[in-house]
C-alpha cells in the first residue's frame, strides 16, 4: 500500500500559478492553504487579496475572497470581521501595500486590536509593477527606482514592520519568517496556523511577515534569491517571534468570563 | 408616527439606522461631525449595529465595502475634502457592485475652502467623481423632511441596482432643524448570493474590478452602462412649483431651491410670475422634465451655490429651445430670498 505524503490542498485550486519561477507568493499560498485545511476553516474563511501580484490570489485559493484597492485590505478585513465575527478573515499583502501606502489601514487595524490576521509578502520590491523600490528595499539595493542603489540620504531606511508593529498595543501575534528553506517553509506554516489559531481565539490582531523571493525583479536565479534571502535581507529583517501575548489575551478572555 | 423635531445631520442619521444601517464608519471633518456623532451613539444600540471611527475617509469607504460585501446594510459620512478622499473606494465599489450610502455634507471649495454651505461638488457627485467609467445616483435633498425619506430611499435604490449611493446636501441642511416624521422602512430586498460569508461546503465566491482582459472588461463596462441606463430612465425625481402660470423659471436644487422660494413668494407678491424646477435626483438629471417645461416657458435662471455646473446639465436638457441665465454665489456664500429675488428682477429686466 502507498502512502500520500504530499498533495494539493483541498483549499488550493487546481490551476497553473501566473507567478514567475522561483517566486516565494506560490509557497505561501500552498502553506496557507493547508493550514485553512488543517483546521477545517475553508467554509468560514474570507481572504482579502491586495493590488499588487498577489491579486489574483482568488484563482488559488479557493475560499471566499474580495480584492480591496491598494493597500486598504486591513480595513475591507477590519469591515467584514466586524460584520461576520465568526469567520477567518485575512489580509494578504505586499511590502508597498502594506508600509507604505496601506501604512495607516494597517497600522489602526493592528492598534484596535481587529480580530483579523495579515499575511506579509516583504520581497524588497515592487514585484507587479516591475521592481521599484519598495520601503523595506535594502540600502543599496539596486531597483528601477534607485538605479543608482537605495540612499537613506534620499530614499530613507528600509522599514522593519514587524519591530514597529510589535509596539503596538492592539498587536497580539507578530511573527517574520522566510520561505527560502524547506525549514523555513515549515516555520511559516506554523506561524499562519498559530495567527489563524490566535483568530480563530478572539485573542485579537495577527501577523506574519515572511521573507519571499522575487527572482525576477531581484535579477537571480531562484537558487541565489533563497540565498540572497539567508545572506542578506534575512540579516536586515531577523527572523523570529517579535511578541506573542496569546496567553495573556486568554488568561485576559478567561478572568473576564 | 409621532413628529420629531432634529437637525439635519441626526436626520440622516436616524433615518438610516431605522432603514437598517447596521455599519457605518467615518472620520471627523466639519461640517457633518453631528452625523459622525449621532451613529457613534445610536448604531451601537440598534441589533448588531456597528461603529468604527476609522483612521482616515479612505479606510472608512473600504470598511464599509468590507462590511456591505458580508452582506450588511452600510453609510459612510463625510465633506467636500474628505468625499474627495473616497472616491477611490466609491470607484471600487461601483466596479465590484457593492451597495452602500455615502453623505456628503458639502462645504466651500476648493481645496479646504471653508465650512460654510456650497454646492461646489456638484460636478464631482453626478460624474462619478473617482476614476474609470461608472455613475452613482445622487440625491439633492432640500428639507430636513426630504433628508429622512431620501436617505431611507437611498438605501434601497443601492440595494436593488447594486451600486453607490450618494446623498449630497451641504452645511446648512445638515445644521438645519425641522419637525420630521419618519416614515415605515421596507423590508430589505437583497440577494443572497451576492453576500460573502465565507464559501460552507458550497463554491468558493470572488467579488473583483480587476478584469485583466480588455474584452471582459468592456463586457462589465457595459453591463454597468446598462444598469444606469435603467436607472436614468426610470428613477428620476423633480419637483414642479408654480410653474403652470410662469413667465420663467428658476431650476434650482437643494438649499438653493429653498431660498429661491422665498424668492419667488416675493416675486409673485410684486406681480413676477416666477416657477421653480428643483431636480431630487441630480443624477440621474430629470432632463426630459425639464425639457418638457420648456415647451411653454422659454426663459430660464439657473441659480447655483457655485459657479455654474449643474448650469451644464441644464444646457444639455433644453439643446438651446430656451434662453438660460445664471446666478452663481459659490465660496460658502449665502444669499437671502429677498437678495435673490432682487437679482431675479435685474436679470429679467435687463433683457424686456
Amino acid at each position: 500500500m502507498s502512502k500520500i505524503i504530499y498533495q494539493r490542498p483541498e483549499s488550493l485550486k487546481q490551476r497553473i500559478y501566473h507567478y514567475c519561477p522561483g517566486c516565494g507568493h506560490s509557497i505561501v499560498h500552498r502553506v496557507a492553504c493547508e493550514v485553512i485545511d488543517e483546521m477545517g476553516i475553508r467554509g468560514i474563511t474570507i481572504g482579502v487579496p491586495p493590488a499588487g501580484c498577489a491579486v489574483l490570489a482568488y484563482h488559488y485559493f479557493d475560499v471566499d475572497m474580495i480584492e480591496a484597492p491598494h493597500g486598504r485590505g486591513p480595513a475591507m478585513a477590519s469591515g467584514i470581521k466586524r460584520s461576520l465575527p465568526d469567520r477567518i478573515v485575512f489580509s494578504y499583502q505586499g511590502d508597498g501595500d502594506l508600509a507604505a501606502i496601506g501604512l495607516a489601514e494597517s497600522f489602526h487595524a493592528a492598534n484596535r486590536g481587529e480580530n483579523i490576521t495579515i499575511i506579509f509578502i516583504n520581497n524588497a520590491v515592487y514585484g507587479m509593477t516591475g521592481g521599484q523600490m519598495a520601503p523595506t528595499t535594502m540600502l543599496n539595493q539596486k531597483t528601477t527606482t534607485s538605479p543608482a542603489g537605495r540612499k537613506q540620504i534620499l530614499d530613507g531606511y528600509p522599514v522593519k514592520v514587524c519591530e514597529i508593529f510589535s509596539q503596538i498595543g492592539g498587536a497580539t501575534y507578530i511573527e517574520r519568517c522566510a520561505v527560502s528553506s524547506p525549514a523555513g517553509v515549515k516555520k511559516t506554516k506554523k506561524a499562519i496556523r498559530k495567527a489563524f489559531e490566535c483568530q480563530q481565539n478572539k485573542l485579537g490582531f495577527s501577523m506574519v511577515e515572511i521573507l519571499s523571493m522575487c527572482p525576477t525583479n531581484w535579477k537571480m536565479s531562484s537558487v541565489d534569491s533563497c540565498k540572497w534571502i539567508d545572506d542578506v535581507l534575512g540579516k536586515e529583517f531577523p527572523l523570529g517571534v517579535f511578541k506573542d501575548e496569546t496567553t495573556e489575551r486568554k488568561n485576559e478572555e478567561e478572568a473576564h468570563s | 408616527m409621532n413628529k420629531v423635531l432634529m437637525s439635519g445631520n441626526n436626520i440622516i442619521g436616524e433615518a438610516a439606522i431605522r432603514a437598517g444601517c447596521r455599519f457605518y464608519a467615518g472620520y471627523p471633518i466639519t461640517p457633518q461631525n453631528e452625523l459622525t456623532e449621532y451613529m457613534a451613539e445610536h448604531i451601537r444600540q440598534a441589533e448588531g449595529g456597528i461603529f468604527i471611527q476609522s483612521e482616515s475617509e479612505i479606510a472608512a469607504i473600504n470598511m464599509i465595502a468590507g462590511a456591505s460585501a458580508a452582506g450588511l446594510r452600510v453609510m459612510t459620512s463625510s465633506s467636500s475634502p474628505g468625499i474627495s478622499l473616497k472616491q477611490e473606494g466609491i470607484s471600487s465599489m461601483a466596479a465590484c457592485e457593492l451597495p452602500g450610502v455615502i453623505v456628503n455634507i458639502v462645504r466651500g471649495g476648493p481645496g479646504l475652502g471653508n465650512i460654510r454651505p456650497s454646492q461646489g461638488d456638484y460636478f464631482q457627485a453626478t460624474r462619478g467623481g473617482g476614476h474609470g467609467d461608472y455613475r452613482t445616483m445622487v440625491f439633492g435633498p432640500a428639507t430636513c423632511q426630504e433628508l429622512a425619506d431620501l436617505t431611507m430611499d437611498a438605501f434601497d435604490y443601492a440595494d436593488k441596482y447594486r451600486t453607490p449611493v450618494m446623498i449630497l446636501a451641504d452645511g446648512m441642511m445638515g445644521q438645519m432643524m425641522e419637525p420630521v416624521i419618519f416614515k415605515k422602512p421596507k423590508p430589505r430586498q437583497y440577494n443572497e448570493k451576492f453576500v460573502l460569508r465565507g464559501a460552507g461546503t458550497g463554491k468558493s465566491k470572488f467579488i473583483h474590478g480587476l478584469i485583466l482582459d480588455p474584452i471582459d472588461m468592456e463586457a462589465h463596462n457595459w453591463k454597468l452602462f446598462r444598469k444606469y441606463d435603467v436607472i436614468k430612465r426610470k428613477e428620476f425625481r423633480f419637483e414642479e412649483y408654480l410653474t403652470d402660470d410662469a413667465e420663467f423659471v428658476i431650476v434650482a436644487y437643494g438649499t438653493a431651491a429653498r431660498i429661491a422660494k422665498g424668492a419667488i413668494k416675493r416675486l409673485r407678491e410684486n406681480n413676477i410670475k416666477a416657477g421653480l424646477f428643483r431636480p431630487i435626483t441630480l443624477w440621474p438629471f430629470p432632463e426630459l422634465q425639464l425639457r418638457a417645461v420648456s415647451e411653454k416657458i422659454k426663459k430660464f435662471i439657473v441659480f447655483e451655490m457655485s459657479t455654474g455646473q449643474m448650469l451644464e446639465d441644464v444646457r444639455l436638457a433644453l439643446q438651446g429651445y430656451a434662453e438660460i441665465q445664471f446666478h452663481g454665489r459659490p465660496g460658502g456664500a449665502v444669499p437671502t430670498p429677498a437678495e435673490l429675488a432682487n437679482v431675479m428682477v435685474k436679470m429679467c429686466d435687463k433683457n424686456d
